[in-house]
């Protein structure tokens, strides 16, 4: 009734093809937006937003860089936690060399550094393909996280063997460190991925977004059609990684805070982003973010929700009832739709569209 | 510099003989165990193309459930049918509960399924047996125990006499194998399966019955490798990551080959173990946890199907 196109004319090609051609998807990505910038921290207590939305965001940006090569170029990577970790770590060594310079360019200039990583670990892929390559991506882990704890340049020969995040401020305000307020952490953030998701959404619907989909559609074919399979490969993982170390960097810097992180780019990590990436949608920029909200609130509520309604766990059997929980649900969504909730929201979107007489 | 990395490690290899045999005995004991678990991989990729993530948490379970048993009162061969049986239990669940509903789905999301598949495995065997590692229990199982020096090559080898009873099992538990998929009706079926789905359903093999079977096979190889494994160290979750260990093996030997699980296992192993021993110093040790994936990649850029695996033929 209220989300239909009737009476909107498009009246140009790229009318046709924007990204939002309704009015009802502009008007509405609006509101989500003023809702994320002026609602939530405002009425949002500290908790909720540092608990609940700046780990969403974090994590929704890493989905997003490994949606680029695992669901936009169907190539499965395994490596999203180190490559997380890159960013985290060239952030650190950046802002330590130049504290002047502001933390956010240096945040976002990290990104540089795990592209390169990623670009190099990415050239397995033009031989091996399909698990072989899920496999040979873990080697890019695996190595990593080694390089993370033997070399102790990376973090500065700190004794704790950690990233210790220190405090910068921009005009006058701490960004990062202690002092930094949820609020002005979350505006960085927030920031950040705004403005890398819309440059993601520019790069995946052009050319370069499209020869991607080609390889990953078929690559014999898409190299028939003139598309170079090692520009075009080697790009897909330079960007993926590029992204993926800058939510490395935000979630060490914003979310984190330093301390108690080291463990924070494991394997482990890279299967949850696979898993956010799988449930929210292959090669879909909006199944990013569900995927993250569902995965990360998931357990939140199972840690906060549960003893709240008065169901009494000790902390080792809810740590197993989690697991539990988290293993079936993810068995679960798997089966009810295997095509993530992306899907689920075209299809929502279709049923609104001729609601209430689908005839 | 480089003379450290290219020629001082094989000095050092040929002034102490004795040690090298050591380091690749002990390269040798863990290839197999590797192989034991990649072979749990190999058996349920050839007969349902599941990659699955969870062979290495269902060694774990399977020990885990023979000890928990055994603690409980239950005598040891007891416990070791009723493991079994569980296991058996657990395939036929896998199967109705996860393969069934997902066929013809893509393969990340099969994957994806066992990944998922692995944390239900964690909590459940941590909700009934605990998290706490356990001794597994060797001697009731009648394993031998000790150690045997051999004087050769002017100096000592230890073996663990259980690392020699691995390998003697380990082997007679391939050529079961081996037999049965070459002799046997089920295993006939089993590799008609392999060979092609629809021609297997075709002639009347139920795929479902397959799988089952399939699955219940790799719980008995991973209550194999959980026993082994378990008396070597002792039966705990932190176990899980001997999956991530046999992850290489299998793209060195080839997803669809049991030969390549063996071959790629014992490399594997001792690459992994030589690489630690001569070559970990230089760099600060540690080295283990991603060497193998190198070798692995060094192989994988010659054959991309891994050494044994089917060529993969791609059509436009």
């Amino acid at each position: 009734m209220f989300y239909r196109e009737a009476g909107q004319y498009k009246k140009t090609y790229s009318a046709d093809m924007a990204v939002f051609p309704l009015l009802q998807d502009r008007v509405g990505i609006a509101v989500i937006l003023l809702v994320a910038a002026v609602i939530i921290p405002f009425f949002g207590s500290n908790f909720f937003i540092s608990t609940v939305m700046i780990p969403f965001l974090v994590f929704a940006l890493a989905a997003m860089g490994l949606n680029i090569v695992t669901g936009y170029t169907g190539l499965i990577s395994l490596g999203t936690g180190a490559f997380m970790g890159v960013g985290a770590y060239a952030c650190y060594k950046l802002t330590t060399y130049f504290p002047g310079v502001p933390i956010i360019i240096w945040i976002i200039a990290s990104g540089f550094f795990s592209a390169a990583v990623g670009a190099i670990f990415g050239l397995p892929s033009l031989r091996i393909k399909g698990f072989y390559l899920a496999v040979a991506t873990l080697a890019a882990q695996f190595f990593l996280e080694w390089c993370f704890v033997r070399i102790p340049w990376l973090f500065n020969y700190n004794a704790s063997g950690a990233i210790e995040v220190p405090t910068r401020w921009i005009f006058g305000i701490p960004i990062t460190g202690p002092n930094a307020t949820p609020m002005t952490r979350y505006y960085v953030i927030l920031g950040i991925v705004v403005l890398m998701t819309w440059v993601a959404s520019n790069i995946l619907h052009g050319r370069i977004g499209r020869s991607f989909m080609a390889v990953r559609d078929m690559d014999i074919a898409a190299e028939l059609m003139g598309i170079r399979l090692l520009r075009t490969k080697l790009l897909a993982f330079a960007l993926s990684s590029f992204y993926c170390g800058v939510a490395g960097a935000t979630m060490m810097f914003l979310w984190y805070g330093g301390g108690e992180a080291s463990d924070a780019f494991n394997i482990n990590q890279s299967f949850i982003i696979l898993f956010m990436v799988i449930i929210g949608g292959l090669g879909s920029l909006i199944g990013c973010f569900f995927g993250a909200a569902l995965l990360h609130v998931i357990p939140i509520i199972l840690k906060f929700g549960l003893p709240a309604i008065g169901v009494p766990l000790a902390g080792a059997t809810a740590e197993h009832l989690n697991h539990l929980l988290v293993g079936g649900l993810i068995i679960f969504f798997l089966i009810v739709e295997p095509h993530g909730l992306a899907r689920l929201w075209q299809i929502t979107k279709q049923k609104l569209r001729t609601w209430p007489f689908p005839y | 510099m480089l003379y450290n990395i290219f020629i001082d490690p094989f000095m050092q290899m040929g002034a102490a003989p004795d040690l090298l045999v050591q380091t690749i005995w002990e390269g040798l004991v863990a290839g197999v165990l590797y192989a034991l678990i990649a072979l749990g991989f190999v058996l349920i990729f050839k007969a349902s193309g599941v990659f699955n993530f969870a062979q290495g948490i269902m060694v774990v379970f399977a020990g885990l459930t023979l000890v928990g048993l055994h603690q409980k009162g239950v005598p040891a061969w007891l416990a070791l049918f009723l493991t079994i049986g569980v296991m058996g239990i657990l395939a036929m669940a896998v199967e109705r509960v996860v393969l069934r509903p997902l066929v013809n789905q893509p393969d990340i999301i099969l994957f994806m399924a066992t990944f998922g598949l692995t944390f239900i495995i964690i909590g459940l065997g941590e909700f009934i047996f605990g998290g706490e590692p356990k001794q597994m229990i060797a001697d009731e199982l009648g394993l031998p125990q000790g150690t045997m020096r051999f004087d050769i090559l002017g100096g000592k080898v230890i073996i663990q006499k259980i690392d020699v009873a691995a390998a003697v099992i380990a082997s007679l538990m391939i050529a079961a194998l081996a037999l049965f998929f070459q002799y046997t009706r089920i295993g006939r079926a089993l590799r008609a399966v392999a060979d092609s789905h629809k021609a297997a359903l075709s002639v009347g093999i139920s795929l479902n019955q397959i799988w089952v079977i399939v699955w219940f096979a790799a719980g008995i190889v991973a209550l194999i490798t959980g026993i082994m494994w378990g008396a070597r160290s002792d039966v705990s979750f932190g176990l899980q990551i001997i999956a991530l260990k046999a992850l290489p093996v299998l793209i060195l030997g080839g997803f669809t080959s049991v030969p390549g699980a063996i071959v790629g296992g014992l490399i594997i192993g001792v690459g992994e173990k030589l690489a630690e021993f001569y070559w970990g110093p230089l760099v600060g040790g540690g080295i283990e946890n991603w060497v193998a994936y190198v070798i692995a990649l060094a192989f994988l850029m010659v054959r991309p199907q891994g050494l044994f695996g089917d060529k993969i033929i791609e059509r436009v």
